[in-house]
């Protein structure tokens, strides 16, 4: 840092980089060298800023100004403005959409002032590719002070007092996992980091690894110090092609430095970490079935006990947990268990990664204290909803998670809470829906998910599943009947409590938590054939304004079963017997002139 | 066809040298079928039985981990994979709307590949930019914010 007078950070995250952020940055390269100030300003890729929606971001340090949705195009004018004359480029700053105030510190945007970042503490700050950058920012000092001033019981000791719990979806204390693995004798032990992020709509992981690699590595190492272990494993997804770059550019630049591999630090202490790549199963996120896809099997869960800590890679005591939780480790060991516990709600303590997406204006990654309300996140942070539509529900948890409604608003967000009221924390992933979403409709989608993504080992998930997604389209299609919804709760609850893993047990989870909010919508499909939201094609009809038709033809034109019958400059009218509900004559109208209903 | 997807004496050489340079072959299933699908573009009858002789297990074991992860394929894929993504963020923002113009425009279900082999259709889960929702790949390309009336442009740029 010390030499530059400023410095350029592009988000090089995977949401940026699809919107051409390396062009920016050749960009910005090219038109510094052209400007002669090579010497005094940097431009640096980081990780994730998180406020994807707004993409690509440019931040200019030391100012802290916050330019958004920049293109490559912009390079030239950002430095020969900002860089060479200190002007602010007023048109690429951040606009308030309530107040219109435009807003250049990030610092004073709505969208980071109630965050509060541990674990993405350096996502959007360093370049994950130098190392130097990492330990700039107190990087491997905590390894460091385990393994010169802390036995391996200390350690265990204050990641249990933090209260650290997982955040891979599960909750359970980390501290009393690592106690478990840490109390089994064995020539060898594992350190496992799942970095198989399978729900859909969540890229928390995904960014952590891809912006600040090092602090997960740092993690494991310690984790190895507490229970014992010499190898740590990252099983991640070969769809993170990006993620697994920086990874393996981190890990070998941290054995150069002797931070990895035998004698870390003149201590005597002997870690590495090898990569092995899943092949998309979202099954594998429950610890035995990645286990066995480490091993080269199919990804299939298996009974615990023998808990891995047991018994588990290779049949050695193995240690699992996620990107996140392992994300918190250095930063709790350094600044201590109290400072942690302090954070968030009695039994949840700390912060929790969030991956804002749907319906809502900021979609982005956000970190915030646990006991945030969802309404700080959808309304503060999020900015509220889409096109000024009216919020229906966030669904949490992935397609193990439920539905939660304008009634949970206010409730403090922490794992206990969410279970309560029907849903639950999963890996963070938080879909916004609006009055536009069909909630019969939406569990279908998850059902399709799960359909696709039981193992096939137990006959309830496997079987169970399938005949819950036939029920769910019976009903979407308009043929559904009042007996449809007692089976789908009868078949829900066997597929619960029969099912051996996380993934059947929780799978009915999308259906009974909108039938329980959302019962009338069930309704309106079984009784009335109606989508109140307007989105089930076999229960809508297509219907052309008399007093908006001018007559353009457009529509007739393009319907595929030519029922649309009219003459130029007069009322054209749809068959509705012919009809097919393609919808073509909808999105061709320019005139808003045909309804759906 | 444009994608080459003979199986030449030459990569099943390949496949064995990389083979051969492990150290162990023990649990390395996946591995070695990430490496011959990059190898091959595809997993067919033919290199699985090769794979199982080489790390001596039966053929039904490495089918029945071909089978079960989504990222192996026994299929050749199109010269342009495009790969609809079908994530939640993706799903509630119209993703399925943008599916049924590429099935409709390419003529083909997910899970084919186009006639002249230029062309093959999937669904993913979740590539994470849901900033970009709904979003398509062709290829390494991300194509953010598509709706249905990008579909023909994106077609014809390839």
């Amino acid at each position: 840092m010390a030499n530059y007078k400023m410095q350029m950070l592009v988000c090089g995250g995977t949401g940026c980089k699809s919107a051409e952020a390396d062009g920016i940055v050749t960009n910005l390269e090219k038109a510094i060298v052209a400007n002669n100030i090579s010497d005094e300003v940097q431009v640096l890729t980081t990780g994730c800023f998180g406020f994807c929606e707004k993409g690509p971001v440019v931040k200019i340090l030391p100012d802290n100004t916050f330019y958004v949705q920049v293109v490559p195009e912009d390079a030239e004018e950002l430095v020969a403005e900002h860089c060479v004359k200190g002007r602010k480029v007023e048109r690429l700053l951040y606009v308030n959409p309530d107040t219109k105030e435009i807003i250049s510190d990030s610092k004073d945007m709505d969208f980071y002032k109630k965050q509060m970042r541990i674990a993405l503490r350096n996502c959007g700050l360093i370049d994950p590719d130098v190392i130097d950058d990492y330990i700039a920012r107190d990087g491997y000092q905590a390894i460091g002070r385990a393994l010169t001033e802390m036995t391996p019981e200390d350690v265990i000791d204050v990641i249990k007092d933090s209260g650290l719990r997982g955040r891979g979806g599960g909750g359970f204390p980390t501290g009393l996992k690592w106690q478990f693995a840490a109390g089994y004798d064995a020539d060898q032990k594992y350190v496992i980091c799942n970095a198989d992020e399978g729900d859909p709509g969540a890229f928390m992981d995904r960014s952590i690894l891809e912006g600040d690699p090092h602090s997960v590595i740092e993690a494991m190492a310690i984790c190895g110090y507490a229970i014992g272990a010499s190898q740590g494993r990252v099983y991640i997804r070969a769809e993170y092609p990006l993620a697994i770059k920086r990874l393996e550019k981190a890990i070998s630049d941290a054995r150069d430095y002797g931070l990895l591999g035998q004698d870390i630090m003149g201590t005597g202490f002997e870690f590495d970490i090898e990569l092995t790549y899943g092949a998309g199963a979202f099954v594998c996120g429950e610890e035995t079935a990645l286990i066995h896809s480490m091993e080269g099997e199919r990804g299939e869960p298996t009974t615990k006990p023998p808990f891995p800590a047991e018994s588990g890679y290779w049949g050695k005591p193995t240690n699992v947990n996620n990107v996140e939780t392992f994300a918190n480790v250095p930063a709790i060991l350094l600044k201590g268990a109290d400072w942690y516990s302090r954070i968030g709600t009695e039994r949840s303590t700390g912060t929790k990664v969030f991956a804002l997406a749907g319906k809502i204006n900021n979609v982005g990654l956000i970190e915030v204290p646990m006991g945030t309300t969802l309404r700080e996140v959808i309304y503060d942070i999020g900015g509220g909803i889409k096109d000024g539509k009216k919020f229906k529900a966030v669904q949490t948890g992935g397609p193990s998670g439920g539905c939660l409604t304008e009634k949970d608003l206010d409730t403090p967000i922490d794992f206990d809470n969410l279970i309560a009221a029907g849903s639950m924390m999963g890996s963070g992933g938080m879909i916004v829906m609006d009055e536009d979403d069909c909630m019969p409709a939406i569990a279908k989608f998850y059902l399709e998910f799960t359909v696709e993504e039981s193992c096939g080992k137990c006959t309830p998930c496997r079987v169970g599943t399938k005949r819950l997604h036939e029920l769910l389209e019976v009903i979407v299609d308009g043929k559904g009947e009042m007996k449809h919804i007692d089976e789908l709760k009868r078949l829900s609850r066997t597929i619960k409590s029969a099912s051996l893993c996380g993934l059947g047990q929780t799978a009915p989870n999308p259906i009974l938590s909108t039938l329980d909010a959302f019962y009338d919508e069930y309704l309106a499909h079984i009784n009335d054939k109606k989508c109140p939201a307007g989105q089930c094609t076999s229960l809508l009809s297509y219907y052309i304004l008399e007093d908006k038709c001018i007559g353009c033809t457009a529509c007739a034109r393009v319907c595929p079963v030519n029922c649309i019958s009219g003459e130029v400059k007069k009322l054209h009218v749809i068959d509705q017997e012919t009809c097919i509900k393609c919808g073509a004559c909808y999105d061709t109208c320019k005139f808003a002139a045909i309804e759906k209903r | 066809m444009a994608v080459n997807t003979e199986l030449t004496v030459e990569k099943f050489n390949e496949l064995e040298q990389y083979i051969d340079s492990m150290p162990s072959t023990k649990g390395e299933l996946i591995r070695v079928l990430h490496k011959a699908q990059g190898i091959f573009g595809f997993l067919p009858q033919e290199v699985q039985k090769f794979i199982a002789k080489k790390l001596d297990l039966s053929t039904a074991k490495v089918f029945g981990v071909v089978s079960f992860y989504s990222y192996f394929t026994m299929e050749p894929k199109g010269e342009n994979p495009i790969a609809i993504c079908m994530g939640t963020a993706c799903y509630v923002r119209g993703a399925e709307k943008v599916q049924d113009a590429f099935i409709k425009e390419l003529g083909i279900k997910v899970g084919e590949t186009t006639a002249d082999g230029k062309f093959s259709l999937d669904a993913l889960r979740c590539v994470g930019a849901c900033g970009l929702a709904p979003v398509v790949l062709v290829g390494e390309k991300v194509y953010g914010r598509v709706t249905v009336e990008d579909v023909k442009k994106i077609i014809s740029n390839y």
